[in-house]
């Protein structure tokens, strides 16, 4: 029997649990040349900002052991260029679009999303917290409860209210719940987590930093612990809550984990960088793994791990009852 | 996609590796590129590593060979492939190089292993009823990729290296004005290190003749979604723009790339930092 893969971000349901993670999906048709874009959950745009974007020199990439650093500095066209283009592509080929969105200042913010509410084809906003705020010495936002509870409560005022507003939490903090609480209560509907923690890396051979910028997000299977954790924590805090869980995934397994750890979507990121392929393939290997655990319905497996030690799974009963 | 390997040999100083993949030699033209996973499937090396094409033949349904040399652990797992073992393979990529619609003279310029490039675009030249001059160059003689080869297709073919071990002394931009003029080249093609394309194009823009170059830029997919490869362009508006030299090249015309701005943003880029958005991100 087919698992069912359906899941809920907010009200909004998706197909199965599966998306990208922002920044690593450029504008979606990159990746229709090798998969139907339908076929995954959700796709996560790049971070949007209000003008274009250069970003950083180059070298912006630097492989680590079982990770790699960059530092692209949010590269994009700007949000009139994506409103033009991007968004009525995606939206014509009926692609669920989580538009990630990033600024310098509240103001930024709010004027994204301003720009966002009316533009057909918006399924969520994911809130990228992870930039530094210019108003306040350049400390990023993801750092503290209150300069991130202030954007996304601005965020949540202006946007539809059909439309959810996701909170991207950066790992780098003393405590991810209370930024996470924080986010809650100012109106997020949904939590993602987690962005790069910061990295750095040099060339031995130069003696000089690998990354022009140089230092860098570290991403890749070398932070899917620190993932696991942080989604664990929050789920433990918040419950109800859902949660967008990314982090290194390359298998149907990882996926597996951070929704033990209680994720109910699974981002997909540097593993795209590796196998254009990869969306499919971990959605199929995660389908393969909850029906060989005997799970009918992925719901079911969200934030598992956290019942007490001892307690018999949920297919064990059903097991027991159905040889009754 | 999956390739096996066919054959693996040692061409002076690069390995070159020939690989049954059906699927990328069908769709190939001149100037493509292959995304190689290095490290076997349970690597702790995630990003894939670019090659481009210096082969395709029709055997076992399709082969396609590729040139490189070991500059770390992942080209040294490459350089230890034996034939039977399977890649992971991605392609092709990339856009490919303009031809001209005419017989014309065209000079193909090649910077050590970015040589091994040229030669489907020789050959599709000649296909055409082009003549083809080469001009190959590299620090010494052992990193001078395809002399045999080049002297065997094109009608005359130059030889530079910088310590003089073979051919002239000096780099390929010290002879290419005297092979230009001699020749009476139309066009020229070029793929090497990114200050010798520069070199190159500043030549063929003396001259006055179109210059297309496949430049070598460090990327993690290849496909146009990591974003790592850009480097300044100007487009046909006149607007220099950040572009990812994967999907939107490696082919460029030479003088759209800004060269001496390679690995900067310049200050009149599109989005360039200055902006309110200066520290975003």
């Amino acid at each position: 029997m087919p698992v069912d893969m359906r899941t809920y971000l907010g009200h909004v349901e998706l197909v199965n649990p599966i998306t990208t993670a922002a920044g690593c999906a450029a504008s979606g048709s990159e990746l229709a040349q090798f998969f139907d874009l339908g076929r995954i959950g959700a796709l996560t745009t790049r971070s949007i900002t209000m003008a274009p974007r250069a970003g950083r020199p180059t070298p912006r990439m630097a492989e680590t052991p079982s990770g790699m650093l960059n530092a692209i500095g949010l590269q994009g066209p700007g949000v009139d260029a994506f409103l033009e283009r991007e968004l009525p592509w995606l939206d014509q080929r009926g692609v669920k679009t989580v538009v990630s969105v990033a600024g310098g200042t509240v103001a930024e913010y709010t004027a994204l999303a301003r720009r966002l509410t009316d533009a057909p084809g918006v399924g969520a906003v994911e809130v990228n917290l992870s930039c530094p705020n210019i108003e306040d010495r350049g400390r990023v936002f993801a750092r503290d409860g209150a300069a991130s509870a202030e954007v996304i409560a601005s965020v949540r005022s202006v946007m539809r209210y059909d439309v959810p507003v996701v909170a991207k939490l950066s790992p780098d903090v003393m405590d991810i719940v209370s930024v996470a609480r924080a986010c809650v209560d100012a109106g997020a509907d949904a939590l993602s987590m987690i962005n790069n923690p910061l990295g750095m890396s040099i060339d031995t051979e130069a003696m000089r930093p690998s990354l022009a910028a140089v230092t860098g997000g570290l991403s890749g299977p070398a932070i899917r612990p620190l993932a696991v954790r942080c989604v664990w924590q929050v789920h433990a805090a918040l419950p109800s809550v859902p949660i967008i869980g990314m982090g290194g995934v390359l298998t149907g397994q990882d996926a597996f984990e951070l929704i033990l750890a209680g994720a109910c979507v699974v981002a997909v990121g540097t593993a795209l960088f590796h196998d254009p392929y990869a969306c499919l393939r971990i959605l199929r290997e995660l389908e393969e793994l909850l029906a060989a655990r005997g799970f009918h319905r992925l719901a079911d497996a969200v934030g598992l791990a956290h019942r007490p030690p001892g307690a018999t799974t949920r297919h064990r009963i059903d097991l027991e009852e159905s040889s009754l | 996609m999956t390739g096996t390997v066919l054959t693996t040999r040692r061409v002076d100083a690069y390995h070159a590796l020939t690989v049954v993949a059906p699927g990328i030699a069908e769709r190939f033209r001149p100037g493509h590129f292959v995304g190689v996973a290095v490290g076997g499937a349970r690597t702790s090396m995630l990003t894939r590593r670019a090659f481009s094409v210096h082969d395709v033949k029709p055997d076992y349904g399709g082969t396609v060979e590729f040139v490189f040399t070991v500059r770390g652990p992942g080209t040294a797992w490459l350089a230890e492939r034996r034939a039977r073992d399977t890649l992971d393979l991605v392609g092709p990529l990339g856009r490919s190089f303009p031809l001209p619609r005419d017989p014309v003279t065209c000079v193909l310029v090649g910077g050590e292993y970015g040589s091994a490039t040229l030669f489907p675009v020789a050959d599709a030249l000649q296909q055409r009823g082009c003549r083809v001059d080469f001009v190959l160059g590299a620090v010494s003689a052992d990193r001078v990729f395809g002399a045999l080869r080049a002297r065997r297709m094109g009608e005359t073919t130059t030889l530079t290296t910088e310590d003089g071990s073979l051919g002239m002394r000096g780099r390929v931009t010290d002879v290419l004005p005297g092979v230009i003029a001699d020749v009476r080249a139309d066009a020229v093609y070029a793929c090497g290190p990114m200050p010798m394309l520069g070199g190159v194009t500043a030549v063929a823009v003396e001259f006055d003749i179109p210059v297309q170059v496949a430049v070598e830029e460090q990327m993690a997919c290849g496909v146009g979604v990591c974003m790592t490869c850009v480097l300044p362009v100007i487009g046909d508006d006149g607007v220099t723009r950040m572009v990812r030299s994967c999907v939107e090249g490696p082919v460029f015309r030479g003088e759209r790339v800004r060269f001496d701005d390679v690995g900067t943003i310049p200050f009149d880029a599109l989005g360039a930092p200055g902006g309110g958005t200066r520290n975003a991100g």
